[in-house]
């Protein structure tokens, strides 16, 4: 990318000189391939390229952004950004301070997944494809592969210089079973930073998977109602990015009294067994990063521990706020936006109960397994499950239709009453807020037991 | 473009060269005061040739490698998928009225006001709420050309109003919102206030919902968040040709009430949604989907139809730089004769359901839905009582479609892409921690 590398370089003292507070720019690069099948036909198969980048500016407290990905004239849209911050501004620049840092960050891969041939990535994907299309009962098969790997070169006028790169791949694969009408379909979601090995060899779980959505078209719907619920480690996962993360990200909170009254650090939200972890600084997963896209090194986090709230997520300008310390959540999904508070890879911390134990004394339940998604108004949330059984007598019973849970935040953590001893991190999820989706992130979690989990049904 | 065109034309036998431009400004509110001021400029060049009967396709965004894009797409279009089309030649266009030169024209110090406008009704209304509000402008230049001598060109503009407002007691929290749109500039924000206003009103109370099945009224927002989506996917030429669509085989059969009618609309003038052309230069039409209950037609591309030995219906789009394929302009329904205040008069114990949250989870396939009720009120004795809370409401779609109670008078664009009446639903089944 030597035109943007050269535009940087120029950039740097024009950013210094600046009458903004603070003033950064952000400029990307980026390749992906995708598949795309639907049935046994190719339905998209293609490659891209974006570049762009963009340019912000705080003065008083208001902000101006500006992102382009024509990169004549960048002087003038350096004095837009300002301008524009100059108009929003009514008060007072805080941002809490960072070490300006100057560094590259490699992908960390060993080959950039775009750069292998399609035609390798066909044939993998094609073995999938057949095993869903082959499976007696199943109608129709989707699958949904992308790739990409991406340069974000970061400058501000306080001297940070970051170049960081990332790949990463994704991919969804989903058997839709049909029978007398009916119709149902079961979803596998995977993925991985960067690295294409990590999908090779899921052969036996596509078979698995189209064999469940057969299973599926028998089974009968659940009645609507409050059950003990026990999630696996993928549902598990979304469940805490839904039920806490999400609430645990500070924009939400900094400028909101009642808000940060009701998120006050030392506050109790869940038992003495619970802990919740949000870490970019884990290395090699989806959520994973050195730096935010506003230069603060990523740490790990703790946002409950021993079930008390002890910490949430930041960006430079809410930590200031906050009077807390920045935790480099500031991420944006693309040059089109600026920065907001996210989350990176998020789990809860493992306990000591193996998944036997946690279902042996459950006399009529649930176990919800995999995801088809979920979604959170901070105090309420929903997530669905991808498969769900009874739990009857302590054993797991017949499958039945997928579920969709919800519950809420003040009293749902509360009732986890049970935490497993196997930990395990999902890197499928793509999580979206105020129109940036899917960012890359992670969610993990051993098994759980949830009391009196709120369960939609006939 | 014609030079990506020229180059693309030596390497394959058929070339369309598709551009999209647009440049938004937004004038941001948070938590009561104005935030943040943005511009955003993109321009993105997609490429599909037909190289030996099969199809190619690159992107591009920002810096242009004619010579890269033309290998990329010719590099894909050795596994692409059969080419069973033919590119349009030089067609003739409806017009479709979608650009007013004023929107470029509202100075930035209106849109502050507007935004100021909205933030002071609701602050003045109830004390505590903290709003976000967002007023939008931008417009949209989108250029085909083909090797064929297809060209179409259309500039769009855009203009909308967003409020949302955020109210909290103890540890309970509420969220109101509503936002419009238009190609029009939106001087009046008077309307997206009353609306957000009202919502606020009926939640000032709270009610207990209790677990079991009730009639259940779905406001135009309702009706967005709960039966839409499965609808979608349903009357998609794709999925039909996959036979994964319930209504597959049902052309001409009254699947659907006999008062309920549904067309895909991309000629209305002055919306958001309408063109002249969808995204591979096919003329815009009004697609009737549903009449009277009896199901009329499916939304189809060029590639699709031609599998399925239809027409283009024009619904060819291009979504996060893929390929074209079938989706709905804009999905407009028949209003009916029934007031809103009609419907909450039958009923003696029911919920209005204003926002679902979660019912794109499921399995949108098969018709089941099932959310949380994010925004809703209890009905008692024919009144609106309050909000209900920490409550899920399950149903099939095509069981609620099948025999609806009445669908009502007063209609309404909610989002971008549907018109729609309220609609008063027999026999939800509803799950509450009451």
């Amino acid at each position: 990318m030597p035109q943007i590398e050269e535009i940087v370089q120029s950039l740097a003292g024009e950013l210094k000189k600046s009458k903004a507070d603070y003033l950064e720019a952000r400029f990307e690069e980026n390749q992906t391939s995708h598949i795309m099948y639907r049935g046994r036909a190719i339905e998209s198969i293609g490659r891209s390229t974006a570049s762009g980048g963009n340019v912000r500016a705080l003065i008083k407290g208001g902000w101006g952004f500006t992102s382009f990905n024509n990169l004549e004239k960048l002087k003038d849209r350096i004095s837009l950004a300002i301008e524009q911050a100059q108009s929003a501004g009514t008060g007072k620049s805080l941002l809490a301070p960072i070490e300006p840092a100057q560094e590259t960050v490699s992908s960390g891969v060993k080959q950039n997944p775009v750069t292998i041939p399609l035609a390798e990535k066909k044939r993998l994907l094609d073995e999938y494809n057949e095993i869903i299309c082959n499976t007696p009962g199943i109608k129709t098969s989707n699958i949904g592969f992308s790739d990409g790997r991406k340069k974000v070169i970061f400058l501000n006028s306080e001297g940070s210089l970051i170049s960081q790169e990332r790949a990463d791949v994704t991919i969804r694969l989903t058997a839709i079973a049909a029978k007398d009408g009916e119709v149902q379909q079961v979803n596998l979601s995977m993925g991985s930073r960067g690295n294409f090995n990590d999908i090779r060899h899921l052969h036996d779980i596509v078979k698995e998977m189209s064999k469940n959505a057969v299973a599926l078209l028998d089974a009968p719907q659940v009645k609507g109602g409050e059950y003990t619920v026990v999630l696996d480690p993928v549902l598990a996962g979304v469940f805490v990015h839904e039920a806490f993360g999400h609430l645990s990200e500070s924009d939400f909170i900094y400028e909101n009294d009642r808000m940060r009254e009701i998120m006050v650090l030392g506050k109790q939200f869940g038992g003495d067994n619970l802990n919740i972890v949000d870490s970019a600084a884990e290395p090699g997963l989806r959520g994973s990063f050195k730096y935010d896209d506003e230069g603060t090194r990523a740490v790990k986090t703790y946002l409950i521990r021993e079930g008390k709230l002890v910490g949430r997520l930041h960006s430079r300008e809410t930590a200031a706020k906050m009077n807390e310390k920045p935790t480099g959540n500031a991420r944006a999904i693309n040059y089109r936006f600026p920065p907001i508070v996210r989350m990176t890879n998020t789990y809860i911390e493992p306990g000591k109960m193996s998944f036997d134990e946690m279902i042996a004394d459950i006399k009529e339940g649930i176990y919800a397994k995999n995801w088809y998604g979920g979604t959170t108004s901070m105090e309420m949330f929903t997530f669905s499950a991808g498969e769900a059984y009874m739990i009857r007598n302590g054993k797991i019973a017949e499958a039945i239709r997928p579920v969709m849970l919800t519950g809420n935040v003040f009293n749902t953590l509360k009732n986890i009453d049970a935490i497993g001893n196997d930990l395990d991190m999902n890197q499928g999820g793509g999580c979206g807020k105020n129109g940036q989706a899917p960012l890359p992130v992670s969610n993990g979690s051993p098994h759980i037991r949830i009391q009196h989990c709120l369960i939609g049904g006939k | 473009m014609e030079a990506i065109l020229a180059r693309a034309q030596k390497a394959a036998k058929e070339a369309e060269v598709f551009e999209v431009t647009s440049e938004e400004t937004q004038v941001r509110f948070e938590s009561n005061r104005l935030k943040q001021m943005q511009t955003n400029q993109s321009t993105t060049l997609a490429l599909r040739i037909i190289k030996d009967g099969k199809i190619g396709y690159a992107t591009t965004t920002g810096i242009t490698d004619g010579e890269r894009l033309v290998n990329d797409a010719v590099e894909t279009a050795a596994f692409g998928s059969e080419a069973k089309f033919q590119l349009p030649d030089n067609t003739s266009y409806p017009k479709v009225e979608i650009y007013d030169p004023a929107v470029e024209r509202v100075p930035i110090k209106d849109m502050v006001a507007l935004g100021e406008r909205m933030v002071a009704a609701l602050t003045s209304h109830t004390e505590g709420i903290l709003c976000d509000a967002a007023v939008t402008r931008a417009v949209i230049t989108a250029r085909l050309l083909n090797s064929r001598g297809g060209q179409a060109e259309y500039k769009k503009s855009y203009f909308s109003l967003d409020l949302e407002g955020n109210l909290i007691k103890g540890t309970d929290i509420l969220f109101v919102g509503e936002g419009e749109s238009s190609c029009h500039p939106l001087p009046d924000p008077q309307s997206v206030i009353d609306l957000v206003l009202n919502q606020l009103e009926l939640a000032k109370n709270k009610a207990k919902a209790p677990t079991k099945v009730l009639p259940v009224i779905f406001t135009p927002n309702g009706v967005a968040s709960a039966l839409i989506l499965p609808l979608t996917s349903a009357f998609n030429g794709k999925v039909v040709l996959e036979g994964a669509s319930p209504l597959g085989d049902k052309i001409g059969k009254t699947v659907f009430d006999k008062n309920f009618t549904l067309v895909d609309d991309p000629t209305v003038a002055y919306r958001p949604a309408s063109r002249p052309c969808d995204d591979e230069g096919v003329a815009s039409q009004r697609t009737p989907l549903v009449e009277k209950g009896v199901v009329k037609g499916f939304l189809y591309d060029l590639q699709t139809a031609a599998l399925a030995k239809k027409k283009s219906t024009g619904n060819g789009s291009r979504s996060r730089g893929s390929l074209p394929t079938p989706s709905a302009s804009a999905l407009v329904i028949t209003p009916g004769k029934t007031t809103f205040d009609e419907m909450v008069k039958d009923i003696k114990e029911g919920l209005v359901v204003e926002q679902l949250m979660g019912s794109d989870q499921g399995n949108i396939l098969s018709g089941d839905f099932s959310g949380n009720v994010l925004l809703g009120f209890k009905i008692e004795n024919s009144e609106i009582v309050g909000r209900v809370k920490d409550t899920m409401v399950s149903g099939n779609v095509y069981k609620l479609l099948k025999d609806i109670a009445a669908i009502g008078s007063e209609t309404r664009w909610v989002s971008s892409f549907l018109q729609t009446p309220p609609f008063y639903c027999k026999g939800l089944s509803v799950s509450s921690k009451g």
